[in-house]
């Protein structure tokens, strides 16, 4: 909403500056967006007589114009390309170093085709008062040589633009902004009164509004008003100059006003060439199939639904957001009927939306005009029509009736100290409240409140406290502290968000780099991770690769490790800790942390380096799995490592030798960690040997609960612990889990810890088999062991082990 | 006597000469071993008589001592220098570079730690930390909230929506965190007092927006709530947020559906050279929206609105985060570009607590 200072001033009493009225209006919620002051940017630009203009002697398109600019000096030479620019005329000049605005250039002295050119004849578009650049301004010969040009042409008005809330349709005119000033104690709201024109006669179109039941409230009141004998022409220059300010095009008196009434009272009118409108009009739902000329110059195609006021010809203008072209008015307009009605904001806001057709008008029904403003706007348009075109207005026919909307709050006056704490006397309130135009009556603690025609937002006692806070304003509220406990704070997070930070962390310090990357991913990569729903497929995705919601973290991932391989850096290692979604309800949604290394991305140091380095591989990965359980206090013992060609189905997203799944329990699989299936890598549109994991965090166990933070005893043995290595030769498909968990089952109690402390095959080594070394320390915990018990040990331990696994003992 | 002095002297330059530990041990053997030059010596006491026996007795005992202290003086001579001959051969070039440690390489994204930090700043407020889906019912993101039945946010262009189910019901995600204010209030009794961070998302993608970003909300219901505590505790938050000493704030008066008064607040600043600094300067800068919960708000969620009342805010988690450290802008938070991440990123132990300081 734009509105220029002069123009506000019609409608408020003030002597305040321009800088306390714009701060006042953010203050009372009206927030100003920006404030335009022509005359501070073209003061640089003066009117200055063209002594002489001449051909350009090596340009057939160039003048050169022997410019006095009226500063008493000789006159300038300047080259103008202007076709208009000839010996004689007025026109605006602007010396070296000014700022063009409307070619964002700050001109030169300079020589253009061998002739020097002290300055430049300046189009209204450079001046960014018009979209005139068919020439330089042709000023008449009265204008003052020398004197600047916005003042001479009134330009000199500030505009000031708002950003209205959607609450507000009594500050989409300008009157309503004034009364909203006065009441902040700006100045007083100017209130000339409605004028009201008799009609000679009635009006002579009949209106028939053509709704049934629900359907009425589409069109509640429709006004109209034929005026006889118009000349129509240029609107009178105060106001094409004022619509302008606001960026409105001026076109003729009729259309003006109806443009004018809408910023001054935000009530929007349409007029009607009435010798072009055949019989009477009728308000009705469009029709199938029908389209209408509209004034921006478009075809619409209209459908039912949208309202239309037609004649018979066919719609003539598409209710309460735009005119037809058949039946508007220009030159040869003699006889205009004037429409004020009301709308349903609903359905212009749907059909403005459906059309893609903004207008100030439907900017204004969309939010709500004043019901009972629909007569006076009609009086106030007539008044205007009759004094800057002449003619006969007819009376006033009125269709439908003008909705009642008086409602009265009861209003504790104790609310507002209750919800704000600020403590403003009654009288104060009421002082206010009747500002803003609304009835208080009673004296006890429950005001009884009348809210005015114009302020549909206001419905109970809570909207009145908001607009004595914000008349007051919300700065004159003092601060409270909040009330501390006053012992020392509990935790706040829950088990999950500990979880979720904590993963984090110990995943960072694995080296890897959080990313945070879309919730939604392509359907195709949603399918690839057993996703793709149609429950979580978006109905209007936003581009076609982020369509479906992402069933891993996975997808995300791979796509940006690509992206960074494809700019030069291949060998990087990521993770992200967030939502997945298996479903739509509120449970189907789990916490997911995933990692991925490419490349030389190890985790004891990335890229090529003198001390060693390969690619990444799976145990990189599965350190990352392991590491983040441990951080979390995971519970490990029943944990199951299946390498992924053992499971059944074995899932496509992993590579069958080199990955695994993790999990508790045939159903109850928590993760993956290894190398991607190079399918699905293809299939993504990556490429390279990819190393990954993802674990459901929401999926692992907790550590039992215990009733107290004491940890369990410590049991230190004084004796030495005893350690023996063991070489075992087995087949290939013989797993280490599968050793270590039988040289663990031994002894349980003595046996501190079994260890893999070689892995051997090739040179020397059967084929098809290899050699792994098992070492174990045995800690005695009463006496110390003899050689006898510790080779007792050993030989059961080989003898376990060779007959479970077929393996045998290397000498 | 000569012959005691004359051997002597021979061990003495023996010892001297020997030129390793090996030699000297051999030098020693030949001297005190069993068969070695002083132990025959000693061995022929026994056929001395007892007066010769003392004198001579005593005599090659010291030699034996003298030679003993030579031998040991010599050995302690040979180590230093086979010692330091050891360490004149293990010199490496300390300045080759090691690789980068884990904890140098690895990154929190900024979100994250932004995230962190709010939390130390709220739980110490007394304020817990609650979330929701982000598919949502209809209801809970808008109907719960106060939204008209045709507001347009809830139209195909603002918002993501999912296909109707069997049902009918079109399930959609949710365009900012209020729907698990909505869930608290529906599920706790007040006192309350949380924040709601979370991903929300919204049909839009330019410059300045992106599908998906990150809100963080607060939610306070008793029997005492109001614009003056809201004021307060945005204040104490801004300044613990961006670590100055003081802020100045505006509070304009504006609209949303779920909160009647509502209001958006501005933080003063400097911008300089595209450097944004709180605490000084004539700029303002949007960075929130709250206000008093709506009546109708409450009354959905169950509560009575004469009984208890509420504030809540809103703001983005991306945009604080922006304003804080001073990333230009909002996209490359999701295009996980290496570069971007090393650099915003914080480390991995960059813990933000209120004893130690929220950023180091």
């Amino acid at each position: 909403m734009k509105f220029t200072l002069s123009w506000l001033k019609e409608h408020l009493e003030t002597d305040a500056a321009l800088d306390r009225i714009v701060e006042t209006l953010t203050h009372i919620g009206l927030e100003v967006e920006g404030v335009d002051d022509p005359g501070k940017k073209l003061s640089g630009f003066t009117i200055a007589y063209v002594v002489s203009a001449e051909q350009h002697p090596n340009a057939d398109r160039l003048r050169v114009c022997m410019v006095d600019t009226g500063d008493g000096g000789a006159p300038v030479q300047v080259v103008c390309g202007a076709p208009n620019a000839r010996t004689g005329m007025k026109s605006v000049f602007s010396p070296p170093g000014t700022y063009i605005p409307g070619k964002d250039i700050t001109i030169g002295k300079g020589v253009i085709r061998g002739v020097e050119s002290s300055g430049m004849l300046c189009s209204g578009r450079e001046l960014e008062i018009s979209e005139d650049h068919d020439g330089i301004l042709d000023l008449p010969a009265e204008a003052p040589v020398g004197t600047r040009y916005a003042e001479w042409a009134g330009l000199s008005d500030p505009v000031i633009e708002i950003n209205l809330t959607p609450n507000r349709p009594d500050a989409t005119g300008i009157h309503g902004i004034a009364r909203d000033l006065a009441a902040a104690g700006l100045g007083k709201l100017r209130d000339a009164g409605i004028p009201a024109l008799k009609g000679d006669a009635a009006c002579t179109v009949p209106v028939t509004l053509d709704f049934a039941g629900e359907d009425r409230a589409l069109c509640p009141a429709f006004a109209l008003r034929l005026v006889r004998g118009v000349k129509n022409g240029p609107s009178p220059e105060w106001m094409q100059k004022r619509l302008r300010a606001i960026g409105l095009r001026p076109i003729n008196a009729l259309v003006d006003i109806t443009n004018y009434v809408t910023y001054d009272r935000g009530r929007p009118l349409h007029v009607f060439d009435a010798a072009r409108v055949k019989g009477a009009l009728t308000v009705r739902h469009a029709r199938a199939g029908e389209s209408i000329l509209a004034l921006d110059g478009k075809t619409h195609a209209l459908e039912p639904g949208m309202v239309v006021i037609a004649d018979e010809n066919g719609p003539e203008s598409i209710a309460g957001i735009m005119g037809g072209e058949h039946s508007g008015c220009d030159e040869a307009t003699t006889d205009v009927l004037i429409e004020s009605a009301l709308w349903s904001p609903l359905n212009i806001a749907q059909t403005g939306r459906k059309l893609g057709i903004n207008t100030d008008a439907r900017y204004r029904f969309e939010r709500g005009v004043d019901p009972a403003f629909t007569v006076p706007g009609l009086e106030i348009a007539t008044k205007l029509v009759v004094d800057l075109c002449g003619g006969t207005p007819s009376q006033v026919s009125l269709t439908g009736s003008v909705p009642e909307t008086e409602r009265i709050v009861d209003f504790p006056v104790s609310e507002v100290k209750r919800l704000t704490g600020l403590d403003v006397p009654v009288s104060e309130m009421k002082a206010i409240l009747s500002a803003l135009g609304f009835w208080c009556s009673g004296q006890g603690p429950v005001l009884k409140v009348a809210v005015p025609s114009f302020r549909p937002d206001i419905e109970g006692k809570t909207d009145l406290v908001e607009e004595i806070v914000r008349i007051v304003g919300v700065d004159s509220v003092p601060l409270v502290p909040i009330q501390r406990v006053d012992e020392v704070h509990k935790p706040v997070l829950t088990p999950l968000q500990s979880r979720v930070r904590q993963a984090k962390r110990a995943l960072a310090v694995r080296g890897l780099v959080e990313a945070v990357t879309w919730s939604f991913v392509s359907k195709k990569a949603a399918t690839l991770f057993g996703g793709g729903h149609p429950s979580l497929a978006l109905a209007n995705p936003i581009a076609a690769d982020l369509s479906d919601m992402r069933p891993s973290l996975m997808p995300g991932l791979v796509a940006a490790a690509q992206r960074n391989a494809d700019r030069g850096y291949p060998d990087v290692a990521l993770f992200e800790v967030g939502q997945v979604f298996k479903g739509d309800g509120e449970k189907d949604q789990r916490f997911a942390a995933a990692g991925l290394r490419r490349g030389l991305a190890r985790a004891t140091g990335a890229g090529r380096h003198w001390t060693g380095s390969g690619e990444a591989d799976l145990f990189d990965v599965k350190g990352d799995v392991m590491a983040l359980l441990a951080t979390l206090g995971v519970p490990t013992g029943g944990l199951q490592v299946v390498a992924a060609g053992q499971v059944n189905p074995a899932p496509d997203h992993l590579h069958p030798g080199r990955a695994a799944i993790l999990r508790f329990g045939p159903k109850d699989v928590v993760g993956w960690f290894g190398e991607l299936h190079p399918r699905l890598v293809e299939a993504l549109g990556a490429e390279g040997r990819l190393q990954a994991f993802e674990i459901i965090l929401d999926g692992l166990p907790y550590p039992k609960k215990k009733p107290t933070k004491v940890k369990a005893k410590l049991d230190l043995s004084d004796l030495q612990p005893v350690s023996r290595d063991f070489a075992f030769l087995v087949d290939q498909s013989v797993e280490a889990e599968t050793l270590l968990k039988l040289a663990r089952g031994i002894d349980k109690p003595l046996t501190e810890a079994v260890t893999v402390f070689d892995v051997y095959a090739g040179k020397g080594i059967e084929p098809g088999k290899v050699s792994i070394g098992l070492n174990v320390t045995l800690q005695p915990r009463e006496k110390t062991l003899t050689d006898a018990e510790i080779e007792a040990f050993s030989k059961k331990l080989v003898a376990e082990i060779t007959t479970r696994t077929g393996a045998t003992l290397r000498g | 006597m000569s012959d005691l002095t004359s051997l002597e002297k021979s061990l003495a330059t023996e010892i001297a000469a020997a030129a390793s530990e090996d030699a000297l041990e051999a030098v020693r053997v030949a001297a005190l071993g069993k068969k070695g030059s002083v132990s025959a010596l000693l061995a022929t006491l026994g056929s001395m008589a007892p007066e010769a026996r003392k004198e001579a007795g005593a005599a090659i005992n010291a030699l034996k001592d003298r030679v003993t202290e030579a031998l040991a003086a010599r050995k302690a001579v040979l180590k230093d220098a086979a010692l330091d001959a050891r360490l004149a051969a293990e010199r490496v070039d300390v300045t080759l570079p090691v690789p980068d440690a884990a904890l140098e390489t690895g990154r929190i994204h900024p979100i994250s730690q932004v995230l962190d930090e709010l939390t130390a700043i709220f739980a110490d407020l007394g304020f817990a930390v609650a979330e929701g889906p982000d598919v949502e019912s209809d209801d809970y993101n808008f109907t719960k909230l106060n939204f008209p039945l045709h507001h347009p946010a809830r139209e195909m262009h603002d918002t993501f929506f999912f296909n109707p189910d069997e049902k009918g019901e079109r399930k959609l995600l949710r365009t900012h965190t209020s729907p698990v204010q909505v869930r608290t209030m529906l599920a706790q009794k007040p006192p309350i007092r949380v924040i709601c961070p979370g991903r929300t998302y919204r049909c839009d993608s330019d410059q300045t927006h992106t599908p998906m970003f990150h809100q963080v909300e607060g939610l306070v219901i008793d029997k005492s709530a109001n614009l003056g505590q809201l004021k307060w505790v945005l204040e104490e938050f801004c300044k613990a947020f961006f670590e100055v000493p003081s802020v100045k704030m505006r509070f304009r008066p504006s609209f949303f559906p779920f909160t009647e008064p509502s209001m958006e607040v501005d933080i003063q600043c400097s911008r300089k050279g595209g450097e944004i600094r709180f605490g000084e300067g004539e700029d303002w800068l949007e960075i929130l929206g709250c206000g008093m919960v709506h009546p109708n708000v409450l009354r959905n969620c169950g509560l009575d609105p004469d009984a208890v009342q509420g504030y809540a805010w809103g703001m983005g988690i991306d945009r604080i985060a922006m304003l804080k450290y001073g990333m230009p802008d909002l996209r490359p938070f999701f295009e996980a570009d290496i570069r971007w991440l090393k650099h915003y990123g914080f480390r991995p132990l960059d813990l933000p607590t209120l004893a130690g300081g929220l950023s180091a």
